[in-house]
């Protein structure tokens, strides 16, 4: 089994959002970046394969030079090795044509992606991957089995969840679930140092045409003041979500 | 040229999220000078999408599409939007739709954008607002393609009548057996239970409730209300709440009209999930918990005491108001 595992490199959960540049770009000012969790749950994933059955596991990302440290961190985890695809990822088709080459020149029989990555949450490139390779597709996955050439996959509905059964080669979707947060790694030391000496090919990308464009960027409007209402005084509270806010 | 939709039919009915879906393509429509197509599978009556603006909707029956598949599903949008010379395909954002989208896209070589939350800001260059960063920044991103596909993110539009009678007509889809490599073995669906996905009012509760064996007010008030139980990350990860309620950044994303946070101080991540509900209420013994910031309405007290007197008390506001 040769997996290719797809990260992204987003800012952290807990990072403030600032806009720059005439708010026309991510302000990367003091933010720090770590694997997009929804990659990071299939990566781990990809690892489990790899330790029960012995299957192969690629990482790639595209992304400038600045990525590495994020891809690194992937190596140490346990990634077998990593490709980066040396372009800006400023949108989803342009990500997917890409990564479609890497899987072609590659031969991955599995693929899997995070279902979304938290910076921009366009949702597309698994999907727009699986079409452009005609591959099987799973999305929003909280199971995956593979046995040989056959893959279960478990996929969550909208209330509920639904069990799946389909061939290789599969790009898959992950998100939580696919493993559990108690199932996530932190790289130990001897991790890291052998992260150091595995391979980190930097590839150029292919000409594609990008299909969007950010434009611009705008923060919320800020909030105003919550209204607090005292604990004795619930009648206020349901006076207000009924005559003020109409939602009861 | 007209603007079409995916309209989701399940249990007898048009989703709400469909009749959300007409409202905002028929003001689409209007600004491009065209008409509203809207493409229905296994439906029965579609009476229901002439009220909100659709003009004609091509029907798809066949008992192969009787479970959702994201390929099959995604070839009978494409060759509807090939048959009305679509330009602009609008999708909803269930779970189902926004894993057909970038097939959708792709099969059209349209440009695609997800989570949209307004009216597009121009249809010439043609460009949307969507939320990104998990809720904590708007994008606006121009589609360069001829073909756009877009979805439209829950809850950010709302229902908007319209006059008219959409007629209908048969169409039928060319399906190949590729299209059906993915079998579904089986499916675990809670049933009467109201989901977090259609929810229109969620209550949430989080680790100040102490334990497992408190959810019992948190379930009374939900019943109250209409409304789905949620839970926040540390409690799915004690397994005080099945995984399946966690919402949050990494969890179910909430875009509910009233959301009510009992016992949660407002991690970052926990926001980021839920920001997109319009209305949000906290409950807290800690006044200075950070969610206080970002609520509309704020008790600062003991939920033990205060949940239950809200259920007495929204009993009696519901046997008034029916």
């Amino acid at each position: 089994m040769k997996i290719l595992v797809c990260i992204s490199h987003v800012p952290d959960t807990t990072a403030k959002i600032n806009f720059t540049n005439g708010d026309t770009e991510f302000d990367t000012n003091g933010v720090q970046f770590v694997i997009n969790p929804n990659d990071e749950f299939g990566l781990t994933r990809a690892i489990w394969f790899k330790e029960k059955q012995g299957a192969h596991v690629t990482v790639v990302n595209v992304g400038g030079a600045d990525t590495e440290a994020t891809i690194r961190k992937a190596l140490a985890i346990g990634a077998d090795e990593a490709i980066r695809v040396n372009a800006s990822p400023t949108d989803g088709f342009f990500v997917a044509k890409q990564l479609a080459e890497v899987v072609k020149a590659g031969n991955y029989d599995v693929v899997i992606c995070g279902k979304e990555s938290l910076d921009y949450n366009g949702g597309m490139v698994p999907g727009m991957l699986a079409s452009l390779l005609g591959y099987n597709f799973v999305n929003s996955c909280v199971g995956a089995e593979i046995e040989g050439t056959k893959a279960t996959l478990v996929r969550e509905i909208d209330g509920g969840k639904e069990t799946l059964t389909t061939d290789l080669p599969i790009v898959i979707g992950g998100q939580k679930g696919i493993v559990e947060e108690k199932d996530l790694r932190i790289p130990n030391m001897r991790g890291i140092m052998t992260a150091r000496t595995k391979a980190l090919n930097v590839m150029e990308p292919v000409a594609a045409d990008a299909k969007t464009k950010a434009v611009k960027f705008e923060k919320p409007a800020p909030k105003s003041a919550v209204k607090l209402i005292s604990p004795d005084n619930l009648d206020e509270l349901i006076n207000l979500l009924h005559n003020e806010a109409k939602v009861i | 040229m007209s603007v079409l939709i995916y309209t989701e039919f399940s249990e007898g009915k048009f989703k709400k999220v469909a009749l959300e879906l007409a409202s905002y393509a028929k003001k689409v429509a209007e600004s491009l000078g065209t008409t509203v197509t809207a493409v229905a599978v296994n439906a029965g009556d579609v009476s229901a999408l002439g009220a909100y603006g659709v003009d004609k909707v091509l029907k798809v029956t066949d008992t192969k599409l009787d479970k959702f598949n994201a390929k099959a599903y995604a070839d009978v949008v494409k060759q509807a939007a090939q048959k009305e010379g679509a330009k602009v395909v609008i999708l909803s954002s269930t779970t189902d739709s926004l894993y057909m989208a970038p097939i959708v896209a792709v099969g059209l070589e349209a440009g695609y954008a997800s989570n949209v939350v307004a009216l597009p800001v121009s249809t010439n260059p043609f460009q949307v607002k969507r939320n990104a960063f998990s809720n904590k920044g708007f994008n606006i991103t121009e589609l360069t393609s001829d073909v756009k596909v877009i979805a439209l993110a829950k809850n950010s539009f709302g229902l908007v009548e319209a006059q008219g009678a959409a007629a209908a007509e048969d169409f039928a889809v060319t399906l190949n057996d590729a299209d059906f490599n993915i079998a579904i073995q089986s499916q675990d669906k809670t049933t009467g239970k109201v989901t977090i996905a259609d929810a229109e009012i969620v209550v949430s509760g989080g680790r100040g409730l102490k334990g497992p064996e408190n959810w019992g007010m948190i379930e009374e008030l939900a019943s109250v209300l209409g409304a789905a139980t949620a839970c926040s990350k540390p409690v799915s990860d004690l397994d005080w709440r099945p995984h399946s309620e966690h919402v949050g950044q990494t969890g179910k994303p909430v875009a509910a009209n009233l959301y009510i946070a009992v016992g949660i101080s407002g991690a970052i991540q926990h926001i980021a999930g839920i920001n997109a509900s319009k209305v949000k209420v906290v409950i807290n013994t800690d006044p200075e918990a950070p969610f206080f910031k970002v609520a509309d309405y704020g008790v600062v007290g003991d939920a033990f005491q205060i949940v239950p007197e809200l259920i007495t008390k929204l009993k009696e506001f519901k046997a008034n108001n029916n």
